[in-house]
C-alpha cells in the first residue's frame, strides 16, 4: 500500500471533521478499555503473565535464527513448504506464484496484518485472481476498497447504517437486495455469502498469531471461525507470517495466548484458536493438499540490530491502540499506513522512512498509557522519542523548530539571562492581558489557539523575582 | 489542628533536609503562586527549603523533541545547581519525571551519569515528598468548595502519583471531592505536541473539559502546571465557570488568589 503518512496532518483534521467517522470512534472508544480493565482485574497473575510473556519474546529474538530454522525443519517434516520471503515484493511473489502453480481461480483470505502490510491482495487481485477476505471487519472494508484502520477491528471506523448501505450494493448480484438495519441479519447475510466463497476457493490464505518452533504448527485466533474454513476448506493453504512470529513451544504458545485475548478485546480467550500442521495426512478427512508458509522479514532483522528490538515483541493485540488518545480521537485511516496508534507510530516510520512518516511518532503527548497496557512492555512511548532523536539527528524536523530549540538550551544554561528573560515575560504577558487574565489570541502564537482554547495569563512576577525580594526582607 | 510534619516520618527521613525547590519553567513564569505554596508545605513538613538562583529548565523541550544533546546541556545546568541537597523537590510529576531520567542522556559520559544517578536517586514531586518521604498525614487548610481532580499522566505513569493528592486533599476542611471519569486520560497538552497538533489537542482538551463539566465541580485541582495551563485555556474559551488551581494551592490554604486564567482582581491579589 502507498503511504499517505506523509499527510498525516490534513488527514488528522478531515477525521476531526468527519461526523460518521467521529460517531463510530465514539461508539467504540471506552467498550475495548474497561473490557480489557476487567479481564485484567480477574486474573491476579496477570503481571506475572506479561513478565513470562517479555522473557519468551526475548529469548525467542536473542536466538530468533536458531527457533526459524526449527520451525522450518518442523514444517518441511511436517510435509510442508517453507518460502523466505526479504522483502514485501518477494513476499507477493511467493504468494501470487503458489497460488498460479495450483491453478487456482478463486481465494480466501483470513485477516493477515502482515498480508496488508506487504500488499497481497492487491497483487493477487492484479493477476487476475478473485480474493475475498473472510473475517467481517476486513470482508467490509474489502467492499468499501479501504485499509483497515484498527489491527483487530479494521471496520471500527464504520457505523452500522454505512455497512448496511455497502452490503445493499454489492448484495444484489447474489440475490440479495433487502436493505438490512439490524446487525445479526447482516451478519447472517455476510455469512450466506461467503459460505459459496469458502467452498469454491482453491486457495485458503491466513496470517498467523504464533509459529510454534518445536512442532512446526501455526496458530490463529478468531472471533468468527472464519479462519478454520479458509485454512481447511481449500486444497492449498497458505501461511503468511512475519518472522518476529515465532515462538519455543506451545506451552509458550499458551502464555502469549493468555494475554492477547485479554489484552485485545476483554476474551479470556477468543472463540477460536486454531492450530494447523502441515496439509492433510494419509487417513485425515480433511485438510487442504498443499501447506506453504512465507515467512517475511521486509526490515525485521534491521530492527533486531538497532534499537527497536523491543518492537518485535509486539503481538498485534491493539491495547495500545485502544488506549491512546490521539487514536481515538483521529482514528486509523489519519495514519497513512497499515499500522495505525502507537505501535503504527514506531513501525510506519522503520518501514516507509521517517521523510514520509516522521509526523507519527511526533503526534503523541507521551503520556505513557500505551506502554502501561502493552501486554508485552514494549516501552512505546521511549521508541517514539528514539525516532524523533533520529528525524533530528537527519535533520528531517522544521527549521524554525530546530532553531527554537537552540535558543532554548542557550538560555536554561545563562542562568542570569534565564532569570531576566523570563521576568520581562512574565511582566509583559500579565501586563498585556491586563484585567482579563488570558488572551484570546496572540502573534505567533497562533498554534496554540487554534487548539480552540484561550492562554492564561501569568501573575505578573515571577517566582525567582519573589523570592529574592523575600529572602533580602528576611535578612 | 495543626500540619503534621509526620514527626515519625518514613523510615530514614531526616530530621530537617535541606531541600532545594526546583521551581519549574511555568511555575516560574505563569504561577509564583505555585512556587509560594510549595515552599510553605515543605517547611510545615519541617523542611530547610532553598531556591538556588542557578536553576533553570528540566529540558524536556529538548528531550522529547529529539535533541539529546541540547537535552543534556540543561541537565547539566540542573545537576550542578541541586546535586548538593538533601532532596530536590519539584511541583510538577512532568518536570520530577524528566530529573530521574537525568541518568539517560549520559549513557557515554560515566562521570556525569554517576552525577546524574545521584540527583535521580532524590529527586521528588513535591505531594508525594510531602506524603510518602516526610510521612505528611493531613494540612491545614479550608476550602469549602466542590473540586475534581485530573491525574496527570507523567505523575501518575513515571511516579505513581494518585493517591496521595487524594489523601491530603481529604484532610481540608469544606473540600468535597467529586471524582473525575476518565481522570487518567490524557488532556492532550504533551508539551510542544500541543502547537504542533493543536486540532487534536483541542479536541482531547474539550474533552477533557467535559468530563470535567459533568462532575458539576466548581474547581479543577491538578499537580501540573501545563495540563492545568491547557485545561483553563479552554474553560475561558468555553465561558466555563470552573476555576483551575495547583493542588499545592490550595492544600497550603493559598488559593485566595485568581485561578488560572482568571480575570484579575481590581487591587491584585495576595
Ligand atoms: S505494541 Fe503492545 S499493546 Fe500495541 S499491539 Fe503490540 S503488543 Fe499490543
Amino acid at each position: 500500500m502507498e503511504p499517505l503518512s506523509h499527510a498525516f496532518k490534513e488527514r488528522s483534521v478531515w477525521a476531526l471533521q468527519d461526523e460518521t467517522l467521529q460517531v463510530a470512534l465514539n461508539r467504540a472508544k471506552d467498550g475495548f478499555a474497561v473490557k480489557r480493565a476487567k479481564a485484567v482485574d480477574a486474573l491476579p497473575e496477570f503481571e506475572a503473565l506479561r513478565d513470562r510473556a517479555v522473557a519468551i519474546k526475548n529469548h525467542t529474538l536473542e536466538n530468533l535464527d536458531h527457533y526459524l530454522e526449527r520451525y522450518a525443519d518442523a514444517v518441511e517434516r511436517s510435509g510442508g513448504k517453507v518460502h523466505w520471503a526479504s522483502s514485501a515484493e518477494d513476499a507477493r511473489r511467493i504468494v501470487v506464484d503458489i497460488c498460479r502453480a495450483s491453478g487456482a481461480r478463486m481465494i480466501t483470505k483470513g485477516k493477515s496484518m502482515v498480508g496488508e502490510e506487504v500488499g497481497v491482495n492487491g497483487a493477487l487481485e492484479e493477476a487476475g485472481f478473485e480474493v475475498v477476505e473472510t473475517d467481517l471487519g476486513e470482508y467490509i472494508i474489502q467492499l468499501a476498497h479501504e485499509p483497515p484502520s484498527h489491527i483487530i477491528v479494521p471496520a471500527v471506523h464504520k457505523t452500522r447504517g454505512q455497512i448496511a448501505e455497502l452490503f445493499h450494493q454489492n448484495h444484489e448480484k447474489y440475490g440479495l437486495t433487502r436493505k438490512l438495519a439490524e446487525v445479526p441479519e447482516m451478519v447472517n447475510e455476510a455469512r450466506q455469502v461467503l459460505r459459496d466463497k469458502y467452498l469454491a476457493a482453491d486457495v485458503g490464505i491466513t496470517g498467523a498469531n504464533f509459529l510454534i518452533a518445536e512442532s512446526g504448527t501455526s496458530v490463529i485466533v478468531t472471533n468468527e471461525g472464519n479462519g478454520d474454513l479458509t485454512c481447511s476448506l481449500p486444497k492449498v493453504h497458505i501461511v503468511t507470517a512475519g518472522i518476529e512470529k515465532v515462538v519455543p513451544s506451545a506451552e509458550d504458545a499458551s502464555t502469549l495466548l493468555r494475554l492477547l485475548g485479554r489484552s485485545a478485546t476483554g476474551q479470556d480467550m477468543t472463540t477460536y484458536t486454531t492450530f494447523t500442521t502441515g496439509p492433510k495426512r494419509p487417513g485425515d478427512t480433511d485438510g487442504p493438499e498443499e501447506y506453504h508458509v512465507v515467512l517475511i522479514d521486509n526490515g525485521r532483522t534491521t530492527m533486531l540490530g538497532d534499537q527497536f528490538r523491543e518492537m518485535l515483541r509486539c503481538i498485534r493485540c491493539g491495547a495500545c491502540m485502544n488506549h491512546c488518545p490521539v487514536y481515538g480521537a483521529i482514528g486509523g485511516h489519519a495514519y497513512g499506513w497499515v499500522y495505525p496508534g502507537p505501535m503504527g507510530s514506531v513501525l510506519t516510520p522503520l518501514a516507509v522512512g521517517l521523510k514520509e512518516a516522521g509526523n507519527l511518532p511526533n503526534a503523541c503527548t507521551l503520556n505513557g498509557h500505551c506502554a502501561e497496557v502493552c501486554p508485552v512492555r514494549i516501552p512505546l512511548p521511549d521508541l517514539l522519542r528514539t525516532l524523533r532523536h533520529r528525524e533530528y539527528q537527519l535533520r528531517l524536523g522544521l527549521k524554525p523548530m530546530r532553531w527554537g530549540l537552540a535558543a532554548w538550551v542557550w538560555f536554561t544554561t545563562h542562568p542570569r539571562i534565564y532569570r531576566l528573560g523570563t521576568r520581562v515575560q512574565a511582566r509583559m504577558l500579565a501586563l498585556l492581558a491586563g484585567r482579563k487574565g488570558r488572551f484570546r489570541r496572540m502573534p505567533l502564537a497562533g498554534s496554540w489557539f487554534r487548539g480552540g482554547r484561550d492562554l492564561p495569563a501569568p501573575q505578573g512576577e515571577t517566582f525567582m523575582a519573589v523570592w529574592q525580594r523575600r529572602q533580602r526582607g528576611r535578612k | 489542628m495543626n500540619a503534621s510534619a509526620a514527626d515519625s516520618g518514613a523510615a530514614g527521613a531526616v530530621a530537617s533536609p535541606r531541600v532545594g525547590l526546583f521551581v519549574t519553567c511555568l511555575a516560574n513564569i505563569y504561577r509564583p503562586n505555585v512556587g509560594l505554596a510549595a515552599v510553605a508545605l515543605l517547611e510545615k513538613a519541617g523542611c530547610t527549603v532553598e531556591v538556588p538562583m542557578t536553576q533553570t529548565c528540566c529540558g524536556q523541550p529538548s528531550y522529547n523533541n529529539g535533541d539529546l544533546d541540547g537535552a543534556a546541556k540543561t541537565a547539566r545546568q540542573t545537576i550542578e545547581a541541586f546535586e548538593d541537597f538533601d532532596y530536590v523537590v519539584a511541583p510538577s510529576g512532568s518536570c520530577g519525571g524528566m530529573l530521574r531520567d537525568f541518568p539517560r542522556l549520559f549513557a557515554s559520559e560515566p562521570g556525569w551519569q554517576h552525577r546524574a544517578q545521584a540527583l535521580a536517586d532524590k529527586t521528588y514531586e513535591l505531594i508525594s515528598f510531602l506524603t510518602d518521604i516526610r510521612g505528611m498525614t493531613s494540612v491545614d487548610a479550608a476550602y469549602p468548595h466542590r473540586v475534581t481532580y485530573h491525574d496527570s499522566c507523567h505523575g501518575l505513569r513515571a511516579l505513581g502519583i494518585k493517591e496521595q493528592p487524594r489523601r491530603l486533599l481529604a484532610t481540608v476542611r469544606g473540600l468535597e471531592l467529586a471524582e473525575l471519569a476518565d481522570s487518567e486520560i490524557c488532556c492532550g497538552f504533551g508539551g510542544t505536541f500541543c502547537v504542533k497538533y493543536p486540532e487534536i489537542s483541542g479536541r482531547m482538551v474539550a474533552d477533557k473539559a467535559g468530563a470535567i463539566n459533568a462532575t458539576e465541580a466548581e474547581v479543577l485541582l491538578g499537580g501540573d502546571l501545563g495540563c492545568l495551563l491547557n485545561i483553563a485555556g479552554r474553560f475561558g474559551r468555553e465561558g466555563g465557570r470552573v476555576r483551575v488551581y495547583h493542588v499545592a494551592e490550595v492544600l497550603a490554604g493559598m488559593a485566595d488568589v485568581p485561578g488560572l486564567g482568571d480575570p484579575r482582581q481590581p487591587k491584585g491579589g495576595s
